[in-house]
């Protein structure tokens, strides 16, 4: 018994010594925790737990990483926690949506901004889509314009909520069209969404692809348009918006990342973002995604850093009035 | 019919060994404060990574049957529901164990239960096409009008009084408006960051269960602990049996209510327990025996919540659209398979889609037997000395709100809740009422603004929530609702009044 402890003492300060010694050289050395600011089972906490799976490999960052859910009030309370609470000590990383959390930080009420936060990488691109059902008259994006052109305020459409991506698409169409439209956002988040453009509920709906395109496949729904920069390998026979006739950019897409709160030591930063864009590349998570229908879009910190800038300064332009 | 023929897959070792581990593990996570269905399932998904689609689903499902059953336990002989859908359960049960006779009240909740969950599965089988178009026709008026008919019923579901029950549904849909709202984002009462993202349902109902409970046990401090001992009676299997079948009425009012109010997308589980409660109180000859221990309780608001869960997967496994929580983590861990519900399930997969729905069936039965098995033994909790039992009530009180999402914050909100609740039953408030305020504001709140949204873009406000036969019929049932109350209120006044008169 007397070994055992001497031994454990032994190597307990073996550990506390190597990591006093430099930095980070042996970052990391406990498993890490990533926050998600939506619940168990959602899109994002699915694709999560899934491009961290194998960061236990020894490729990898050879430590395995536990997803926490703090979901609450369209991810605020999450992020909340990991700008204000959470320990910027490398062991507790985020998963960001954009263009939620910058829009949400533009609105106010909430004590982060893109400055709070460190982005590592990221891993998904969803694009917003425009669905209707499957027996609606509209046949493309024309059609539902000219509608909402003849019936000023009466074309009603669904999307998850305000300042998400999906109310970015509505924004942008709208101002892109001259229309003037009703968005209707939903308290049940995309999937509530979906519901209430199959139901009949409202005329149609701004969702995400991966959902759409599901719903697509069971002959629930007809996908109008994408709202990106380009057409999407799910669906390489729907036109982008751009190619309609309506001058929208990708200031809508979904992008899901890693990124952690400021403050955490630069050297953890740069292991960090030298890595994970390689665990995102492994060849299980990219085969379990397209199974999921979740479309992968790996881009590093640097790539991420000017697209956080860029959507900081079209969000500002379209939130304006609000 | 084709059901039938994929029962074979059951019953392969490794499937049926998965079957057992999910209903033994669903059984204990549902039984443990704080790990609610959904949670419980969540937890599960990771273990799935590894397994066959339908083997991973087999487990699943019957995790999520068992949990449901599962929190019966805590409610009955802890009054603590496990989840909203047993909030109804622990009125009556927990009065039942609190007289020694836990081990009955267990028996009625797990077979109550099984007959309940058999025919909601049954449902799920052969009457899926139709289901989904119902479960498509609530649109948001139809969901605000029925939001409005749970809060007719808060008066009249718990405590003597009326007055008090409306009053503290008032209290419960108050809090409910606490924190960002759903739609606008606008914030509500914050005053401290653990509010903000709203008072989390399990931390509430643990704490406006739990705790007054704790608190009166330390008031009573240690002195006669002796004279308080119960002697825990024994209960035959047949009996309750036999009790079960002759109270037909309670359960077929909550096997209906249960599945019918489960197939709702967004509403279902969470107050199906205490709406067939309320029901079949209604029905009951035998009114005022409800709450008292009554076993026409437990076996309404048991079968009721375990009527919904085959129900409560028809637009998943139909639409593709999850109409719960617990359904949207399902659909995780198809995915996570590469399988699409919907259509693309049952043409192309009809092994999995079959062996899942059939693994629940099994499962109900899993669970009954195991729930009967452990009645007995699980009673016991009752002879433990009532300081001991505070103090292990309290502890399970803390972990399980804490677990909810890793947030002390959710700690403090129970405990302050709890230590409210304690002094509002002091003047004769009650938690039921309470809760359903908590859980139906939202529905109301939400499905009015957008219903309202969408009636401004298109008919008026009037057309669109006053016309059409769904909204029509809810209409009448709420009118009838509150007449039924008012009429029972003055018969009762002056029913006393006569006797005080003698």
């Amino acid at each position: 018994m007397k070994h055992l402890i001497a031994g454990a003492a032994m190597a307990l300060m073996a550990v506390t010594g190597t990591a006093s010694a430099d930095g980070h050289a042996n970052y990391p050395e406990r498993p890490i925790m990533m926050m998600v600011s939506y619940g168990a089972g959602g899109a994002t906490d699915f694709q999560a737990r899934i491009v961290t799976m194998t960061a236990g490999n020894e490729d990898a960052l050879g430590m395995p990483i536990a997803i926490l859910n703090k979901p609450g009030a369209g991810g605020r309370v999450g992020w909340n926690w990991l700008a204000g609470q959470a320990e910027a000590d490398g062991y507790t990383l985020g998963a960001y949506n954009v263009p939620h959390f910058i829009a949400q930080s533009i609105k106010g009420g909430v004590e982060y901004s893109a400055d709070s936060f460190e982005p590592i990488a990221n891993w998904g691109a969803d694009p917003a889509v425009f669905v209707v059902g499957k027996d609606s008259e509209f046949n493309s994006m024309d059609d539902v314009v000219n509608f909402a052109k003849e019936n000023p305020g009466k074309l009603t459409f669904s999307g998850a909520g305000l300042f998400v991506g999906h109310h970015i698409a509505a924004l942008q169409l709208e101002k892109a069209s001259g229309a003037q439209l009703a968005y209707i956002p939903n308290n049940k988040g995309g999937a509530g969404a979906m519901k209430a453009v199959i139901a009949g509920e409202v005329m149609g709906g701004v969702n995400n692809l991966s959902d759409a395109f599901r719903a697509e496949q069971a002959g629930n729904v007809k996908i109008l348009g994408v709202f990106d920069l380009e057409r999407n390998d799910f669906l390489p026979d729907v036109p982008t918006l751009k190619e309609q006739g309506y001058d929208i950019d990708n200031a809508s897409v979904n992008f899901r990342g890693v990124m952690v709160p400021k403050g955490t030591p630069q050297g953890i930063i740069d292991k960090l973002a030298a890595t994970v864009p390689e665990m995102f590349k492994n060849g299980r998570v990219a085969g379990k995604m397209k199974a999921g229908g979740s479309p992968m879009h790996i881009m590093t910190r640097d790539e991420v850093l000017e697209m956080w800038a860029a959507r900081e300064v079209t969000l500002k332009e379209l939130l304006a009035g609000l | 019919m084709e059901f039938i023929y994929y029962f074979g897959d059951v019953f392969t070792p490794i499937s049926f060994g998965l079957l057992l581990l999910g209903t033994i593990g669903g059984l204990i996570l549902g039984a443990t404060p704080g790990l609610s269905p959904t949670m419980a399932v969540a937890l599960l998904i990771p273990f799935t990574f590894q397994l066959e689609a339908a083997q991973g689903l087999i487990l699943l499902g019957a995790a999520y049957t068992s949990t449901v059953a599962g929190g019966a336990v805590s409610a009955i002989l802890l009054k603590i529901p496990g989840a909203p859908a047993n909030i109804a359960t622990t009125l009556d049960g927990h009065t039942m164990a609190k007289k020694g006779q836990g081990a009955r009240a267990l028996q009625l909740s797990f077979l109550a239960s099984a007959v309940g969950g058999v025919f909601g599965v049954l449902l799920l089988i052969f009457l899926t096409p139709v289901l989904a178009k119902w479960a498509l026709a609530f649109g948001p008026s139809h969901l605000f009008w029925l939001a409005i008919l749970g809060v007719t019923i808060i008066g009249s579901l718990d405590g003597s009084s009326v007055v008090k029950g409306l009053l503290s549904g008032c209290i419960g849909l108050w809090l409910s408006t606490i924190g960002f709202d759903d739609i606008m984002g606008a914030q509500r009462f914050i005053f401290h960051p653990s509010l903000g993202g709203g008072i989390n349902i399990i931390a509430a109902l643990i704490g406006l269960f739990a705790i007054p409970q704790v608190l009166s046990m330390f008031a009573k401090g240690r002195k006669d602990t002796t004279s308080e001992l119960i002697s825990v009676e024994k209960h035959s299997i047949m009996d309750a049996l036999r009790e079960v079948v002759s109270s037909v009425r309670a359960l077929s009012i909550g096997t209906i209510t249960g599945s019918i109010i489960g197939l709702i997308p967004g509403v279902g589980g969470q107050i199906a327990g205490l709406v067939a409660y309320d029901q079949s109180k209604k029905f009951s000859s035998e009114r005022e025996k409800f709450g008292t221990g009554h076993p026409e309780g437990i076996i309404a608001a048991e079968s009721a919540n375990n009527a919904m869960v085959g129900p409560s997967l028809v637009p998943l496994l139909t639409l593709s659209i999850p109409g719960s929580p617990t359904a949207a983590v399902l659909l995780g861990g198809l995915l996570i398979h590469g399988i699409f519900p919907g259509s693309d399930l049952f043409d192309n997969h009809p092994q999995v889609a079959w062996t899942f729905i059939n693994s629940m069936l099994i499962g109900q039965v899993l669970m009954c037997i195991f729930g009967l098995y452990v009645a007995g033994l699980a009673a016991r909790v009752a002879t433990v000395p009532q300081y001991v039992m505070a103090a292990i009530v309290l502890g399970l009180a803390v972990f399980g709100s804490y677990s909810v999402q890793s947030s002390m914050g959710d700690v403090y909100v129970m405990l302050s809740l709890g230590v409210m609740m304690y002094f509002l039953e002091r003047f004769g408030f009650s938690a039921a009422p309470l809760v359903l305020g908590l859980i139906l504001g939202p529905i109301a709140e939400a499905n009015f603004i957008q219903g309202s949204m969408i009636a401004n873009a298109t008919s008026g406000l009037g057309p669109y929530f006053l016309t059409g036969t769904l909204n029509l019929f809810l209409i009448a049932i709420v009118i009838a609702s509150i007449i039924y109350s008012v009429w029972m209120e003055l018969r009762s006044r002056r029913y006393t009044a006569k006797e005080d008169l003698i």
